[in-house]
Protein backbone atom coordinates (compact mmCIF):
# COMPACT_ATOMS: atom_id res chain seq x y z
CA UNK A 1 0.00 0.00 0.00
CA UNK A 2 2.67 2.44 1.06
CA UNK A 3 4.67 1.58 -2.02
CA UNK A 4 1.72 2.29 -4.26
CA UNK A 5 1.18 5.64 -2.61
CA UNK A 6 4.82 6.52 -3.11
CA UNK A 7 4.62 5.53 -6.72
CA UNK A 8 1.63 7.78 -7.28
CA UNK A 9 3.47 10.63 -5.65
CA UNK A 10 6.43 9.91 -7.86
CA UNK A 11 4.42 10.38 -11.06
CA UNK A 12 5.83 13.45 -12.79
CA UNK A 13 3.57 16.43 -12.99
CA UNK A 14 3.17 16.12 -16.77
CA UNK A 15 1.84 12.62 -16.41
CA UNK A 16 -0.48 13.63 -13.61
CA UNK A 17 -1.99 16.31 -15.83
CA UNK A 18 -2.43 13.82 -18.64
CA UNK A 19 -4.07 11.38 -16.25
CA UNK A 20 -6.44 14.07 -15.02
CA UNK A 21 -7.44 14.74 -18.62
CA UNK A 22 -8.08 11.06 -19.28
CA UNK A 23 -10.11 10.43 -16.13
CA UNK A 24 -13.46 11.81 -17.38
CA UNK A 25 -13.06 9.82 -20.56
CA UNK A 26 -12.50 6.71 -18.50
CA UNK A 27 -15.63 7.36 -16.44
CA UNK A 28 -18.00 7.90 -19.36
CA UNK A 29 -18.31 4.35 -20.64
CA UNK A 30 -18.90 3.18 -17.06
CA UNK A 31 -21.82 5.59 -16.64
CA UNK A 32 -23.32 4.63 -19.97
CA UNK A 33 -23.24 1.00 -19.04
CA UNK A 34 -24.88 1.66 -15.71
CA UNK A 35 -27.83 3.48 -17.28
CA UNK A 36 -28.78 0.62 -19.56
CA UNK A 37 -29.14 -2.75 -17.91
CA UNK A 38 -27.99 -5.49 -20.23
CA UNK A 39 -30.97 -6.97 -22.04
CA UNK A 40 -31.06 -10.36 -23.65
CA UNK A 41 -30.83 -8.99 -27.17
CA UNK A 42 -28.02 -6.50 -27.86
CA UNK A 43 -29.66 -5.42 -31.14
CA UNK A 44 -32.87 -4.40 -29.36
CA UNK A 45 -30.82 -2.70 -26.67
CA UNK A 46 -28.86 -0.73 -29.26
CA UNK A 47 -32.02 0.42 -31.04
CA UNK A 48 -33.69 1.27 -27.75
CA UNK A 49 -30.68 3.42 -26.80
CA UNK A 50 -30.58 5.16 -30.18
CA UNK A 51 -34.27 6.09 -29.83
CA UNK A 52 -34.14 7.13 -26.20
CA UNK A 53 -31.08 9.37 -26.65
CA UNK A 54 -33.38 11.51 -28.86
CA UNK A 55 -35.94 11.82 -26.06
CA UNK A 56 -35.90 14.20 -23.14
CA UNK A 57 -36.46 12.87 -19.66
CA UNK A 58 -39.28 15.01 -18.25
CA UNK A 59 -38.35 14.50 -14.63
CA UNK A 60 -34.73 15.62 -14.99
CA UNK A 61 -35.10 17.84 -17.98
CA UNK A 62 -31.57 18.14 -19.25
CA UNK A 63 -30.96 14.43 -19.49
CA UNK A 64 -32.07 12.02 -22.14
CA UNK A 65 -34.31 9.09 -21.32
CA UNK A 66 -31.36 6.88 -22.25
CA UNK A 67 -29.09 8.14 -19.50
CA UNK A 68 -31.48 9.16 -16.74
CA UNK A 69 -31.94 7.15 -13.56
CA UNK A 70 -35.36 8.62 -12.81
CA UNK A 71 -38.08 6.04 -12.27
CA UNK A 72 -40.08 7.35 -15.21
CA UNK A 73 -37.08 7.09 -17.54
CA UNK A 74 -36.57 3.48 -16.48
CA UNK A 75 -40.24 2.77 -17.22
CA UNK A 76 -40.07 4.49 -20.59
CA UNK A 77 -36.95 2.56 -21.60
CA UNK A 78 -38.83 -0.62 -20.72
CA UNK A 79 -41.78 0.60 -22.78
CA UNK A 80 -39.55 1.33 -25.79
CA UNK A 81 -37.90 -2.09 -25.46
CA UNK A 82 -41.30 -3.77 -25.50
CA UNK A 83 -42.48 -1.76 -28.49
CA UNK A 84 -39.35 -2.77 -30.41
CA UNK A 85 -39.99 -6.41 -29.54
CA UNK A 86 -43.52 -6.01 -30.88
CA UNK A 87 -41.96 -4.90 -34.16
CA UNK A 88 -43.03 -1.26 -34.07
CA UNK A 89 -41.08 1.27 -36.14
CA UNK A 90 -39.00 4.14 -34.73
CA UNK A 91 -41.64 6.52 -36.09
CA UNK A 92 -44.41 4.73 -34.17
CA UNK A 93 -42.40 4.83 -30.95
CA UNK A 94 -41.62 8.55 -31.29
CA UNK A 95 -45.30 9.23 -32.06
CA UNK A 96 -46.29 7.25 -28.96
CA UNK A 97 -44.06 9.51 -26.84
CA UNK A 98 -45.15 12.81 -28.38
CA UNK A 99 -48.83 11.83 -28.05
CA UNK A 100 -48.28 11.63 -24.30
CA UNK A 101 -45.63 14.22 -23.48
CA UNK A 102 -45.80 16.60 -26.47
CA UNK A 103 -43.02 17.86 -28.73
CA UNK A 104 -41.11 18.82 -25.61
CA UNK A 105 -39.77 15.26 -25.30
CA UNK A 106 -38.01 15.59 -28.64
CA UNK A 107 -34.48 16.92 -28.55
CA UNK A 108 -34.98 17.72 -32.25
CA UNK A 109 -38.26 19.62 -32.36
CA UNK A 110 -40.33 19.14 -35.52
CA UNK A 111 -40.54 21.93 -38.08
CA UNK A 112 -43.93 23.63 -37.88
CA UNK A 113 -45.52 27.05 -37.47
CA UNK A 114 -44.82 27.38 -33.75
CA UNK A 115 -41.20 26.25 -34.06
CA UNK A 116 -40.27 28.22 -37.22
CA UNK A 117 -38.59 30.98 -35.18
CA UNK A 118 -36.56 28.35 -33.37
CA UNK A 119 -35.37 26.76 -36.59
CA UNK A 120 -34.82 29.84 -38.74
CA UNK A 121 -34.32 32.60 -36.17
CA UNK A 122 -30.54 32.19 -35.75
CA UNK A 123 -29.95 31.93 -39.52
CA UNK A 124 -32.17 34.99 -40.14
CA UNK A 125 -30.22 36.98 -37.53
CA UNK A 126 -26.95 35.93 -39.13
CA UNK A 127 -28.13 36.96 -42.62
CA UNK A 128 -29.40 40.29 -41.26
CA UNK A 129 -26.04 40.90 -39.61
CA UNK A 130 -24.12 40.10 -42.78
CA UNK A 131 -26.40 42.40 -44.84
CA UNK A 132 -25.91 45.30 -42.41
CA UNK A 133 -22.17 44.72 -42.37
CA UNK A 134 -22.04 44.58 -46.20
CA UNK A 135 -24.07 47.76 -46.62
CA UNK A 136 -21.94 49.62 -44.10
CA UNK A 137 -18.69 48.54 -45.71
CA UNK A 138 -19.92 49.42 -49.18
CA UNK A 139 -21.02 52.87 -48.12
CA UNK A 140 -17.69 53.50 -46.47
CA UNK A 141 -15.70 52.32 -49.46
CA UNK A 142 -17.53 54.88 -51.60
CA UNK A 143 -16.84 57.78 -49.28
CA UNK A 144 -14.11 60.18 -50.27
CA UNK A 145 -11.25 60.48 -47.80
CA UNK A 146 -12.29 64.03 -46.78
CA UNK A 147 -15.64 62.72 -45.58
CA UNK A 148 -14.02 60.79 -42.79
CA UNK A 149 -13.42 62.60 -39.61
CA UNK A 150 -9.86 63.78 -39.67
CA UNK A 151 -7.66 62.09 -37.15
CA UNK A 152 -7.27 64.18 -34.09
CA UNK A 153 -4.05 66.09 -34.44
CA UNK A 154 -1.57 65.42 -31.72
CA UNK A 155 -1.92 68.33 -29.43
CA UNK A 156 1.21 69.62 -27.85
CA UNK A 157 1.11 68.97 -24.16
CA UNK A 158 0.27 72.06 -22.27
CA UNK A 159 1.21 73.13 -18.84
CA UNK A 160 4.09 70.75 -18.47
CA UNK A 161 6.29 72.28 -21.13
CA UNK A 162 9.55 73.94 -20.27
CA UNK A 163 8.38 77.20 -21.89
CA UNK A 164 5.78 77.89 -19.23
CA UNK B 1 -34.66 59.80 -40.37
CA UNK B 2 -30.97 59.95 -39.84
CA UNK B 3 -31.42 61.68 -36.51
CA UNK B 4 -33.37 58.71 -35.20
CA UNK B 5 -30.61 56.21 -35.88
CA UNK B 6 -29.32 56.43 -32.36
CA UNK B 7 -32.60 54.75 -31.33
CA UNK B 8 -31.74 51.49 -33.11
CA UNK B 9 -29.66 50.02 -30.26
CA UNK B 10 -32.44 50.99 -27.86
CA UNK B 11 -35.01 49.19 -30.03
CA UNK B 12 -32.80 46.10 -30.23
CA UNK B 13 -32.40 46.20 -26.47
CA UNK B 14 -36.16 46.47 -25.92
CA UNK B 15 -36.88 43.49 -28.17
CA UNK B 16 -34.24 41.44 -26.38
CA UNK B 17 -35.54 42.52 -22.98
CA UNK B 18 -39.08 41.54 -23.99
CA UNK B 19 -37.92 38.05 -24.95
CA UNK B 20 -35.92 37.66 -21.74
CA UNK B 21 -38.80 38.90 -19.59
CA UNK B 22 -41.09 36.36 -21.21
CA UNK B 23 -38.47 33.69 -20.63
CA UNK B 24 -38.33 34.52 -16.94
CA UNK B 25 -42.05 33.91 -16.57
CA UNK B 26 -42.06 30.57 -18.40
CA UNK B 27 -41.69 27.56 -16.15
CA UNK B 28 -39.85 24.78 -18.00
CA UNK B 29 -41.34 22.28 -15.55
CA UNK B 30 -44.82 23.06 -16.87
CA UNK B 31 -44.85 21.09 -20.07
CA UNK B 32 -48.05 21.78 -21.99
CA UNK B 33 -49.97 18.53 -22.23
CA UNK B 34 -50.86 17.36 -25.73
CA UNK B 35 -53.87 15.65 -24.14
CA UNK B 36 -55.91 18.83 -23.66
CA UNK B 37 -58.96 18.65 -25.91
CA UNK B 38 -58.34 14.98 -26.66
CA UNK B 39 -60.22 11.96 -25.35
CA UNK B 40 -58.90 10.81 -21.97
CA UNK B 41 -56.83 7.65 -22.47
CA UNK B 42 -58.69 4.45 -21.66
CA UNK B 43 -57.95 2.40 -18.58
CA UNK B 44 -59.19 -0.61 -16.68
CA UNK B 45 -57.73 -0.60 -13.19
CA UNK B 46 -58.69 -2.17 -9.91
CA UNK B 47 -59.69 -0.02 -6.97
CA UNK B 48 -56.99 0.65 -4.43
CA UNK B 49 -59.24 -0.63 -1.63
CA UNK B 50 -60.63 -3.60 -3.54
CA UNK B 51 -58.49 -5.69 -5.87
CA UNK B 52 -61.61 -7.48 -7.09
CA UNK B 53 -63.41 -4.42 -8.45
CA UNK B 54 -62.35 -2.86 -11.76
CA UNK B 55 -63.04 0.69 -12.90
CA UNK B 56 -62.96 1.74 -16.56
CA UNK B 57 -62.94 5.04 -18.34
CA UNK B 58 -66.38 4.21 -19.77
CA UNK B 59 -67.83 3.90 -16.25
CA UNK B 60 -67.19 7.61 -15.71
CA UNK B 61 -68.66 8.97 -18.96
CA UNK B 62 -71.62 11.31 -18.65
CA UNK B 63 -70.28 13.39 -15.79
CA UNK B 64 -67.52 15.84 -15.15
CA UNK B 65 -64.80 14.41 -12.93
CA UNK B 66 -61.35 15.13 -11.59
CA UNK B 67 -58.47 12.70 -11.78
CA UNK B 68 -55.79 13.39 -9.20
CA UNK B 69 -52.53 11.47 -9.50
CA UNK B 70 -51.00 10.73 -6.10
CA UNK B 71 -48.76 8.31 -4.26
CA UNK B 72 -47.86 7.64 -0.65
CA UNK B 73 -44.17 8.23 -1.47
CA UNK B 74 -44.90 11.69 -2.88
CA UNK B 75 -44.17 14.55 -0.49
CA UNK B 76 -45.88 17.28 -2.50
CA UNK B 77 -49.07 15.17 -2.50
CA UNK B 78 -49.24 15.64 1.24
CA UNK B 79 -49.03 19.41 0.77
CA UNK B 80 -52.03 19.56 -1.54
CA UNK B 81 -54.03 16.90 0.27
CA UNK B 82 -55.92 19.12 2.75
CA UNK B 83 -57.11 21.21 -0.22
CA UNK B 84 -58.45 18.12 -1.95
CA UNK B 85 -60.17 16.88 1.21
CA UNK B 86 -61.82 20.28 1.59
CA UNK B 87 -62.72 20.41 -2.10
CA UNK B 88 -64.34 16.97 -2.10
CA UNK B 89 -66.51 17.92 0.89
CA UNK B 90 -68.17 20.56 -1.27
CA UNK B 91 -69.31 17.84 -3.69
CA UNK B 92 -68.97 19.92 -6.84
CA UNK B 93 -67.70 17.00 -8.92
CA UNK B 94 -66.36 13.57 -7.95
CA UNK B 95 -62.61 13.31 -7.45
CA UNK B 96 -60.96 10.06 -8.47
CA UNK B 97 -57.42 9.22 -7.47
CA UNK B 98 -54.78 7.53 -9.57
CA UNK B 99 -52.54 5.81 -7.07
CA UNK B 100 -49.34 5.92 -9.10
CA UNK B 101 -46.56 3.34 -8.67
CA UNK B 102 -47.49 2.61 -5.09
CA UNK B 103 -48.13 -0.43 -2.92
CA UNK B 104 -51.70 -1.16 -1.85
CA UNK B 105 -51.04 -1.23 1.93
CA UNK B 106 -48.96 1.97 1.76
CA UNK B 107 -51.61 3.83 -0.22
CA UNK B 108 -54.44 2.70 2.05
CA UNK B 109 -52.48 3.62 5.18
CA UNK B 110 -51.73 7.04 3.71
CA UNK B 111 -55.43 7.71 3.05
CA UNK B 112 -56.39 6.45 6.50
CA UNK B 113 -53.91 8.86 8.03
CA UNK B 114 -54.48 12.00 5.96
CA UNK B 115 -58.13 11.58 4.95
CA UNK B 116 -59.69 10.20 1.78
CA UNK B 117 -61.12 12.77 -0.64
CA UNK B 118 -61.51 10.22 -3.43
CA UNK B 119 -64.66 8.61 -4.75
CA UNK B 120 -62.26 5.78 -5.51
CA UNK B 121 -58.57 5.45 -6.20
CA UNK B 122 -57.38 3.53 -9.23
CA UNK B 123 -54.43 1.31 -8.46
CA UNK B 124 -51.75 1.89 -11.13
CA UNK B 125 -49.00 -0.28 -9.72
CA UNK B 126 -46.67 -0.36 -12.73
CA UNK B 127 -47.43 3.21 -13.84
CA UNK B 128 -48.76 2.21 -17.28
CA UNK B 129 -51.87 4.36 -17.07
CA UNK B 130 -49.66 7.13 -15.73
CA UNK B 131 -47.56 6.93 -18.91
CA UNK B 132 -50.72 7.05 -21.04
CA UNK B 133 -51.75 10.22 -19.24
CA UNK B 134 -48.28 11.71 -19.70
CA UNK B 135 -47.67 11.84 -15.96
CA UNK B 136 -44.15 12.93 -15.07
CA UNK B 137 -44.42 14.95 -11.90
CA UNK B 138 -46.74 13.69 -9.18
CA UNK B 139 -49.08 15.17 -8.07
CA UNK B 140 -50.95 15.98 -11.25
CA UNK B 141 -54.61 16.83 -11.68
CA UNK B 142 -56.81 16.38 -14.75
CA UNK B 143 -60.31 17.65 -15.39
CA UNK B 144 -62.35 15.44 -17.68
CA UNK B 145 -65.72 16.44 -19.11
CA UNK B 146 -68.94 14.51 -19.70
CA UNK B 147 -67.78 13.30 -23.11
CA UNK B 148 -64.56 11.95 -21.63
CA UNK B 149 -62.38 14.74 -23.03
CA UNK B 150 -59.43 16.09 -21.04
CA UNK B 151 -60.11 19.80 -20.46
CA UNK B 152 -57.35 20.83 -18.12
CA UNK B 153 -54.18 19.53 -16.57
CA UNK B 154 -52.36 20.91 -13.58
CA UNK B 155 -48.85 19.73 -12.82
CA UNK B 156 -47.59 19.85 -9.25
CA UNK B 157 -49.50 20.46 -6.03
CA UNK B 158 -52.81 22.30 -6.23
CA UNK B 159 -53.02 25.69 -4.59
CA UNK B 160 -56.07 27.64 -3.40
CA UNK B 161 -55.49 30.09 -6.29
CA UNK B 162 -55.49 27.35 -8.92
CA UNK B 163 -58.68 25.87 -7.50
CA UNK B 164 -60.41 29.25 -7.30
CA UNK B 165 -59.26 30.89 -10.51
CA UNK B 166 -58.91 27.95 -12.90
CA UNK B 167 -60.66 24.82 -11.67
CA UNK B 168 -63.90 26.15 -10.22
CA UNK B 169 -64.84 28.40 -13.18
CA UNK B 170 -64.10 25.53 -15.60
CA UNK B 171 -66.18 23.07 -13.57
CA UNK B 172 -69.07 25.50 -13.49
CA UNK B 173 -68.92 25.88 -17.24
CA UNK B 174 -68.63 22.13 -17.84
CA UNK B 175 -71.39 21.22 -15.41
CA UNK B 176 -73.79 23.59 -17.16
CA UNK B 177 -72.80 22.39 -20.62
Amino acid sequence: MADAALQILAVPRRWAALLALCLPAMCLPVLAKEAAPAAEDPAIEARMLSITTELRCLVCQNQTIADSHAGLAVDLRKQVREMIQRGESDRQIIDYMTARYGDFVLYRPPLKGTTAALWFGPAALLVAGVVVLGLTLRRRSRMRPEQFEPEAPEEPKQGTGSHA
Amino acid sequence: MKSLRFLIPLAVFLVLAAFLARGLKLDPREVPSPLIGKPAPGFALTRLDNAGSTLRREDLLGRVWILNVWASWCGACRDEHPLLVEFSRRKIVPVYGLNYKDERPDGMAWLARFGNPYEASLFDHDGRVGIDYGVYGVPETFIIDKQGTVRMKHIGPLTPEVIQTRIEPLLKELNNG
